[in-house]
């Protein structure tokens, strides 16, 4: 089981350590820096690292690593899904999961850490329970504790914790009853030189955000469920009438979750909201070249793209580029990464955007062997580009009539256009 | 109001504000400084001297205060026992708190502290919290009994937790449950032997009605657990898939990877007519593809377990493809994963879009994922026939851009092209020579010096582009210098007039001038192979190679089967069995894939049978290169070479059989040729004849090692045990063992006359047995025996007599006569000593045998207490006509592969593992395969003896 965790920054500190069971030296860690520096770059670590006597699993996320050290067979899978769900407490906790978060929360953390795995089985990890055992930090409470001296931990049993429905706390009560349901779906793909599609597939979840008192039974249903063929479920929907009748039936966790999250694959085909014209080319024996790229709407179901921003990352010859943008602004790091961003806004077709300019190279050096790949974001709201579509939503068990509300959107995921 | 404030108090009296402030009346002082300690030992400063100050601050009502203390004492405890030991009453208190939640955290915390002193303690109140009417305090303390096993495990024991831990299984609330099995399994994980989780029909129902109602964690825990049962036949596999099913659509990954475990496991015992087995299948591609879509450490995980998947069952992703493409951005780990399944999905379905993005792959920036990328375009070229024309001319696109390492890759994967088609795209040859200049890792020189020796005949200028690489002769690294050595040997051959003094340069280079013995042996015998006998050395040297096959880099059938039972495990990420490197080498219990054992047993029908290994066209597989012997043998030795014995070469025997085999042969009829006159034919001029004195002496050296390899020694011979003692035969005493020598195998018998008259008419009579032994002769005592008198007899047998099954296999069942009386015994004799001589098999029917033999035929055993190294394990089975066809190092571990014949022509194939470095820890496991399984436990028994003596 998990035996220990680190905490380390990017700078290579060990600023927060955690043993479930006996005392692991820091010294550990010290595989862990030798394979980060073979990695070069930080994303490239490898998450599973071996050493003489233990595994070191790893996960990366916003600027941190999180390092479990393991001493028996455990499932990797295990280990690095409980990483995250660390990570993601840490982010509900103080709304953010950064090293001087932590630093400031230090004994919350550590009493998470404690509730959450016990000898390195977990024990605590859905938010409600941890929320009953550990109040979150907030100003007004602290400042209410240093007066009256009562504390952030709880001390009643999290009732959840016995219940056959672990996710959800008994006497829950809101004077406004609210279920809202977001759709968000990204679209993943791989677009060639000449514009056609390599691969594309959609990334959906719908995350529920609700606020009902008492034991609300819901069931959710839609127009079209037979486009949801992979799917993954939140522990608390009922397999058997999505099986058999294809509604989302559950008692639903408090506050924020994620309800599902789907894939619609790539062999229903996959409409495409965006098409990029590029033209980048560069000089033989000459120190410049030329770069042009124009962004235009595709099959946008009639609504708006914004939010667009697209990010290059340049070969290491070139030296600067000197670009002018129809609208938005861009930026290029000539020093260390080479990245040109290019912040769009939004596409109004009777005026496309476009980015158009020259190229300077290192002089002498080899002109590049390929193109650079475009990284492409947008946002469309008030749709959901598979077409999914929420029909109603039920609620049983509870006599209060609820706000309801559904809210789609589409974003780019890992959207990549070859040039 | 941030807690990062007590991380700035680092002056030199810390320690003594803190100790006054624990010290205070005030509540909330002590509570802060309570804190502060402990966001100092959060970052590594010793705090331990608070210790008795802190455990004061321990009785408090207050919860927080309590569990801030609690987290102090478990970290320090260890290093003040006697300390710890003043918290112990507090615990127990705590354990009898009306409010569970007390209840558990005490019980909780207990387990935590290290402390042998405090165990005793701990034992009551963990009865007591095992049986608590509350889940959560029970649940909780099933954790604790794995705690407590960890520190005190003979305790566990004796206490018998390990029973009521057991009872926990079949407890109403699904999170004990889990939590139980969790414990358990930890534990047994310590005691491979033990048989703590004892499945059975009834404990799996309860685990997957639990499984539906537990945390997801609990969830892994127990599909974990299930997939160590094995189902008694097809139904019950079924209906247990069947209920596993729907985790597939969980969120959490390892719940997924998990159950995909379980389904693959006892997808095994279905049979593919089934309508379920192909619905099975179905289900499982769309969450595998899921988990590509989560965060890359999961994606890098779970494309390890992926890899091992397609291996196994290609059929469930074969038509995601696309979703193995790479992404820019992706972490390299990521790509690197994605490429190696990207050729095993492969296909001419797919091929055309697989080269696009391949060839899209090889311009990127990364240098390790474009030679990856590079290679991939050979291994589909190999793979894929139909595709072969264009994977070569996207090479050649791609040696057109001369970026350095792109073109040495290209060059490498070429010369396997070149191996598979032979005779097909040797044109491109005049652009490779292009580039030899540019060429500087030893791999792709090695690589393009092999395809100039191998196609000298068509390059002009073969000699001259071999003899600018001769120059820096030493300075090349050995896979260079032996390539070298062969390519010029080749040339030679093939162009025998112009280049004499190369050869001859580079044999007196290979083995007068280098330190290095296998650069040596191979100059040796190539030297001794020109001289003495050309014909014969054209076709050995030249002789037609075996087709290489994709198959090379797939993972053994066994080794694969073993590696889907441990799926979402390290094993699998390291794709190694967890004894190749779990801590301490325990012994780890091998898992297997269940046989397929139908209900119906009429349902059973040849095609339906075993999966394990695909029908492969390909003739053979060649091991990947690193055996440098092995590596001689592959490039220069075909099977259908001259003489019989070098078709049986192996890797590992290879060297020893050429000598022993064609050496041998050249040198036994007597011809005279060491001495040099024999030299006739035009190009044995090469050798002159100075040079025979380094030869002779080489050759000697070499044919030392033949006789040591001989199979002059018979096999082992047990010492003689009384088989019929005085008392039953009216004096009559006979002991006995069984021996085998040159191929004949004879009863040894000592009667001794324990009685008071003299014994005479001895005859000898074998009831029906296994393998027909019969006497060959009568039983012959020539002087009547005397009392008090003993003779030894040697009673040959053959093994044509009349043939029953024996219950056990080996039984004999003997008569023997006297003037007294008959008497009857039986006896067991080794299955040694019906190992014929000429049981080894030749290496392409082992490979294609053992694929062809079911799994269900395969039989696992270890052989413990055997400190030898492969070599003495193999020359030891050798004496008893078990014979090792190769020998393997994979993935640290030295693998034998041998074969054995018995009198009555059953062949018995096996596959023997040795960890070395520390023989005498790790058991030898022994697989073994045969038509008639029967034999197999008497094979094991019989290696266990040879092994053993």
């Amino acid at each position: 089981m998990i035996h220990s965790l680190f905490l380390i920054n990017c700078s290579g500190d060990i600023f927060l350590e955690k043993h479930w069971k006996s005392v692991v030296s820091q010294s550990v860690c010290d595989y862990f820096f030798e394979a980060q520096e073979k990695a070069a770059d930080v994303e490239n670590v490898p998450p599973v690292i071996s050493t003489p006597h233990h595994y070191l699993i790893s996960i990366y996320r916003d600027k941190l690593f999180f390092v479990s050290v393991i001493q028996t067979e455990v499932p990797p899978l295990f280990v690095i899904e409980f990483l995250h769900r660390v990570a993601d407490t840490f982010q509900d906790y103080f709304g953010e999961c950064s090293e001087a978060a932590i630093k400031d929360n230090v004994v919350i953390v550590y009493e998470l850490l404690e509730e959450m795995l016990d000898n390195g089985f977990p024990l605590a990890t859905e938010s409600n329970i941890l929320k009953e055992l550990i109040k979150p930090p907030t100003i007004l409470r602290s400042v209410v504790n240093s007066i009256t001296g009562s504390s952030n931990v709880g001390d009643t049993l999290p009732t959840g914790q016995l219940s056959n429905i672990p996710w959800r706390r008994a006497g829950v009560k809101y004077t406004n009853n609210e279920a809202y349901f977001d759709v968000v779906e990204e679209i993943d793909a791989i677009i060639d030189k000449s514009g056609s599609t390599v691969f594309a597939e959609i990334q959906g979840v719908i995350d529920a955000c609700i606020k009902l008192s008492g034991m609300p039974d819901l069931s959710l249903s839609f127009m079209n469920p037979r486009l949801l063929d992979d799917v993954s479920f939140h522990p608390c929907i009922r397999f058997k009438r999505w099986e058999s009748e294809r509604v989302l039936s559950f008692i639903p966790p408090d506050g924020n979750f994620r309800l599902i999250s789907y894939r619609v694959s790539s062999q229903n085909l996959v409409a495409i909201p965006v098409y990029v014209k590029h033209c980048i080319s560069f000089k033989e024996n000459s120190a410049c070249g030329r770069f042009d790229i124009t962004i235009g709407p595709k099959q946008n179901m009639g609504k708006t793209i914004e939010g667009i921003t697209v990010t290059v990352h340049m070969p290491k010859v070139v030296l600067n580029m000197n670009l002018t943008p129809t609208q938005g602004s861009y930026t290029f790091d000539p020093v260390t990464k080479k990245v040109l961003t290019w912040d769009v806004g939004k596409i109004t077709p009777q005026k496309l955007p476009s980015l158009k300019g020259l190229v300077n190279l290192q002089s002498g050096a080899p002109k590049p062997e390929e193109n650079p790949s475009l990284n492409i974001q947008f946002k469309i709201q008030q749709l959901a580009i598979s077409g999914l579509k929420v029909n109603r939503l039920d609620m049983y068990g509870e006599k209060y009539k609820p706000f309801k509300g559904v809210k789609y959107v589409t974003k780019a995921g890992k959207f990549q256009v070859r040039t | 109001m941030t807690d990062s404030k007590y991380f700035t108090t680092t002056k030199k009296g810390e320690i003594f504000e803190l100790k006054a402030e624990l010290n205070s009346d005030k509540k909330e002082k002590k509570k802060e400084a309570v804190k502060k300690v402990i966001a100092s030992m959060t970052v590594g400063k010793d705090v331990s001297a608070l210790f008795p100050d802190v455990v004061n601050c321990m009785q408090t009502d207050n919860l927080e205060l309590k569990k801030l203390v609690y987290l102090y004492l478990m970290n320090y405890a260890k290093s003040q026992p006697d300390m710890a030991i003043m918290a112990v009453n507090t615990f127990v208190k705590d354990c009898e708190d009306p409010n569970p939640l007390i209840r558990a955290l005490a019980v909780r915390t207990m387990g935590c502290i290290r402390v042998d002193k405090i165990t005793e303690y701990l034992c009551e109140p963990l009865r007591k919290c095992l049986k608590d009417e509350d889940p959560y305090v029970r649940k909780t303390a099933a954790v604790c009994v794995a705690k407590l096993h960890d520190i005190n495990a003979q305790l566990v024991e004796d206490q018998g937790f390990l029973d009521t831990l057991k009872d926990l299984i079949s407890d109403s609330n699904p999170m004990v449950v889990a939590n139980a099995v969790a414990a358990l399994s930890e534990i047994a994980e310590s005691h491979p032997s033990s048989n703590l989780l004892d499945l059975n029909p009834q404990s799996i129902n309860k685990l997957l009605t639990a499984l539906n109602e537990c945390t997801e964690w609990g969830q892994i825990f127990i599909l974990d657990c299930l997939a160590n049962y094995t189902p008694k036949d097809d139904r019950e596999a079924q209906s247990i898939c069947e209920r596993v099913t729907p985790r597939l659509s969980h969120a959490n990954s390892a719940v997924v990877l998990s159950a995909v475990k379980v389904l693959m496991k006892f997808m095994e015992m279905l049979s593919k007519d089934l309508d379920y087995y192909g619905t099975l299948l179905k289900k499982l591609a769309p969450p595998l593809v899921t988990l590509l879509s989560a965060e890359p450490e999961l994606q890098y995980v779970a494309l390890r377990n992926i890899n091992l998947i397609v291996q196994k069952r290609p059929e469930i992703l074969k038509h995601e493809m696309k979703v193995f493409f790479v992404k820019y951005n992706d972490p390299i780990y990521v790509k690197l994963e994605k490429l190696d399944i990207m050729i095993r999905l492969a296909s001419q379905a797919n091929i055309a879009q697989v080269l696009a993005e391949l060839k899209e792959y090889a311009t990127e920036v990364d240098v390790d994922f474009v030679r990856k990328a590079v290679r991939a375009i050979g291994r589909c070229a190999i793979k894929v026939e139909q595709s072969a024309e264009r994977c070569v001319s996207t090479l050649l696109d791609l040696i057109q851009t001369k970026v350095n390492y792109v073109v040495q890759e290209a060059i490498v994967v070429i010369k396997d092209i070149f191996r598979k088609y032979p005779n097909k795209y040797e044109s491109v040859i005049a652009t490779l020579c292009e580039n030899l200049d540019s060429l500087d890792e030893p791999e792709a020189r090695a690589a393009m010096i092999w395809i100039v020796g191998e196609y000298a005949e068509r390059i002009d200028n073969a000699d001259e582009l071999l003899e600018s690489f001769l120059e820096g002769f030493h300075d090349e690294s050995t896979q260079v210098q032996l390539q070298l050595l062969t390519a010029i040997v080749k040339l030679f051959l093939k162009k025998p007039t112009e280049t004499q003094e190369l050869v001859q340069q580079v044999l007196s280079l290979a083995t007068q001038d280098s330190d290095n013995p296998d650069l040596r042996d191979r100059g040796y015998i190539y030297w001794r192979l020109l001289s003495t006998d050309p014909v014969a050395a054209k076709e050995v040297v030249l002789a037609e190679k075996p087709l290489i096959s994709e198959e090379t880099d797939l993972i053994e059938p066994t080794l694969l089967d073993e590696l889907i039972c441990y799926i979402g495990t390290l094993a699998s990420v390291y794709h190694k069995p967890p004894s190749a490197f779990v801590e301490g080498g325990r012994g780890v219990v091998h898992k297997s894939l269940p046989p397929r054992t139908a209900s119906n047993e009429s349902a059973e029908s040849p095609e339906a049978a075993p999966t394990g290994a695909p029908p492969v066209e390909q003739p053979d597989v060649i091991p990947p290169q690193g055996d440098l012997l092995g590596d001689l043998l592959n490039l220069d030795l075909g099977p259908p070479v001259s003489g019989p014995p070098l078709a049986a070469s192996s890797a590992q025997m290879g060297a020893v059989d050429l000598l022993g085999g064609g050496l041998d042969s050249l040198v036994r009829p007597g011809s005279p040729c060491i001495g040099g006159t024999n030299f006739t034919s035009p190009p044995a001029a090469a050798v002159p004849a100075s040079l025979g004195a380094p030869i002779g002496s080489g050759l000697s050296d070499l044919f030392d090692l033949t006789s040591g390899v001989g199979n002059l020694s018979g096999s082992y011979v047990a010492p003689k045990a009384v088989w019929l003692p005085a008392m039953k035969a009216k004096g009559l005493e006979i002991s006995g063992t069984f021996t085998r020598q040159v191929g004949s195998i004879s009863m040894d018998l000592q009667l001794t006359n324990k009685a008071l008259q003299v014994m005479t008419d001895f005859a000898i009579q074998f009831n029906r047995n296994s393998f027909g032994l019969a006497p060959a002769a009568p039983l012959q005592v020539h002087a009547p025996l005397s009392p008090n008198q003993s003779v030894e007899i040697s009673l040959p047998l053959n093994t044509v007599g009349s043939v029953m099954k024996m219950e056990p296999l080996n039984n004999l069942q003997v008569a023997v006569k006297n003037n007294i009386d008959v008497f009857y015994f039986s006896t067991l004799y080794p299955l040694h000593i019906l190992f014929v001589e000429d049981g080894k098999m030749d290496r392409q029917m082992f490979l294609a045998t053992w694929k062809d033999i079911p799994n269900e035929n395969e039989a696992q055993f270890q052989i413990r207490d055997c400190p030898l190294s492969a070599e003495a394990v193999s020359s030891k089975l050798q004496g008893s006509n078990v014979f090792t066809i190769a020998k393997r190092n994979v993935e640290g571990q030295d693998m034998l592969y041998q074969s054995l014949k018995l009198t009555n022509g059953i062949w018995v194939l096996a596959e023997l593992r040795i960890q070395p470095g520390n023989p005498s820890l790790t058991p030898l496991q022994l697989s073994l395969k045969c038509r008639a399984p029967e034999v197999s436990q008497h094979v094991y028994q019989a290696y266990e003896t040879i092994l053993k003596n």
